[in-house]
């Protein structure tokens, strides 16, 4: 092998295993450091030390053992240079001896995983809530702060200080590396299942597909719902969330026409939607369904079953969706469902009926700067033959729209009347 | 791992009760001392005077300022503390979550820091 070859295969192998178990070491390390920060800090120094070793000695039969190894010692030389004290002391002393029993994890042993628990910590209510999401990122998936930040559409030397401080939060207040117990755990699985669903809102509010970044996101996101329902299997929510962004990840190419212009979900060609996501989603909120307890993610994603039913059915029972977001709505007391619920109201029962449901809603002051809202009213009022306030209210939805795709659909709308 | 629990409560409210509240109130204080003594988390806890009786000291070039009443006047006053020992900040919250205080009051956590 010629040294350039050696050079590639190294940084090759080097990437894979950072892809591949990223955040598997980052949890290990972080559990035993109680530090997600000096985690990713000593594992940085483990690749950046692979980069130059491999390609001499060769890539490692177990790549992920050995940078384990060298970011353990590297840990140990932080701890020694940056603390004093009792603590100092256990941490040194529990890495030495990791160290010293020869990586019994080096030899045969699989590393464990303690993603979860990483994921725990990082969405634990001590954490600012905007930032969980951001701090999952980084540390399970290894994000760096300029692409979290772009995605969040937050200036990255923000998003990276308050990345910093949620970590100097975890490591100085003990927050626990755990995955919580039963008793506690409908309360902590929450605002996990949340950060999660936030990551991926953030990929999906990219419809056209246009930005990269943003459709990481989406994925990336998946993949974490899918690490939560795979490790755990009895929690119908975390079924339910993964369920509700597969029947969202099915419809992507069908959001817009070939014009790049804005379809509406009512309007799509169901022949564009991926029937194996489908399927996939379908079983998943059928085994939650089973496990008994309804919750918010279970009752969004059987709206979409609902919805995508279309494509056996050729029709879309309004109905159904109207009782769904109703649980939903009784459930959350969300503005926004609020408005859903109003819209398939007015598809199953007329539109007087679903406007009366919208004024009921709009004594949320929030809803005034809401776009879904003011289109939604826009709508109703048009089928009931109140041209001018369906215009008004078209016209105030355009002014607070951001996408122009969606734009020019409710120009479009508001030339129609 | 040290904890510091800083209970606030409304000093006005406290003053208003009824005698027959007040001492509910003492007496399921002393029962949650008794439990953290017995757990061995227990480090220290006082109550402390009202804030009409606090005095703030500031020293400003050289020259001692001495003011009468609390650092910050706030709708909820420091009324006592705990120093709790807990393994991590989940056990830290779940011994404030059982403080007599967080019922008519909130209680900040906060992290001994450690030399």
């Amino acid at each position: 092998m010629t040294g350039q070859e050696g050079d590639r295969s190294a940084r090759d192998a080097a990437e894979q295993a950072a892809r591949q178990s990223y955040g598997k070491l980052v949890a290990f390390l972080a559990q035993r450091l109680r530090d997600v920060a000096a985690a990713e800090d000593a594992l940085s120094d483990a690749f950046a030390a692979a980069l130059t070793d491999w390609p001499r000695q060769g890539v490692p039969d177990r790549p992920e053992a050995w940078l384990l190894t060298v970011a353990r010692r590297k840990a140990i030389d932080t701890v020694r240079r940056r603390r004093s004290g009792e603590q100092a002391v256990d941490q040194l002393r529990l890495l030495a001896e990791e160290l010293a029993e020869g990586g019994a994890e080096a030899g045969d042993a699989e590393i464990p995983d303690h993603r979860l628990a990483l994921i725990f910590a990082c969405a634990h209510p001590a954490i600012d809530e905007r930032i969980r999401a951001p701090l999952i990122l980084q540390s399970v998936l290894g994000f760096d702060a300029a692409t979290i930040a772009s995605a969040f559409l937050v200036a990255p030397t923000a998003m990276a200080q308050r990345l910093v401080r949620a970590k100097a939060k975890i490591r100085e207040a003990h927050i626990p590396f755990r995955v919580p117990d039963r008793a506690e755990m409908h309360e902590r699985l929450e605002p996990v299942l949340d950060a999660i669903y936030a990551a991926f809102s953030e990929g999906w509010s990219d419809p056209a597909g246009t930005e990269t970044r943003r459709r990481n996101l989406a994925d990336e996101a998946i993949w974490l719902g899918r690490l939560a329902a795979e490790l755990l299997p009895d929690e119908p929510e975390a079924l339910g969330l993964l369920a509700l962004m597969l029947f969202a990840e099915a419809r992507r190419c069908a959001r817009r026409n070939e014009a790049g212009e804005y379809m509406p979900l009512a309007e799509q060609d169901s022949g564009l939607w991926d029937a194996r996501l489908i399927d996939e989603a379908e079983t998943l909120l059928l085994r939650a369904s089973r496990l008994g307890a309804v919750g918010r993610y279970q009752l969004e994603a059987a709206v979409q079953s609902a919805h995508v039913a279309r494509r056996l059915t050729g029709a879309t029972d309004w109905a159904a969706i109207a009782r769904l977001y109703g649980a939903l709505l009784a459930l959350t007391g969300s503005p926004v469902v609020a408005i859903n619920h109003a819209v398939a109201t007015a598809e199953a029962k007329g539109p007087a009926a679903g406007l009366a449901l919208l004024e009921a809603a709009a004594a949320d002051a929030r809803l005034k700067e809401y776009q879904p809202y003011w289109a939604a009213r826009a709508e109703l009022l048009a089928r009931m033959g109140e041209a001018a306030g369906a215009a008004e209210a078209y016209e105030l939805a355009i002014g607070l729209e951001s996408d122009p795709a969606v734009r020019r659909f409710l120009q479009q709308r508001r030339a129609a009347l | 791992m040290k904890y510091m629990l800083l209970i606030y409560g409304n000093e006005r409210e406290w003053q208003g009760l009824p005698q027959s509240e007040t001492g509910q109130r003492m007496a399921a204080y002393r029962a949650y001392s008794e439990a953290l003594t017995k757990a061995g988390a227990l480090v220290a806890g006082d109550r402390l005077q009202h804030t009409h009786t606090a005095t703030t000291v500031r020293v400003e070039g050289g020259k001692t300022q001495v003011l009468n009443g609390p650092y910050a006047e706030t709708r909820e006053q420091l009324g006592g503390y705990y120093i709790v020992e807990a393994a991590d900040l989940d056990a830290a919250l779940s011994w404030a979550a059982r403080c007599p205080g967080a019922s008519h009051g909130a209680i900040e956590v906060r992290p001994i820091w450690t030399m």
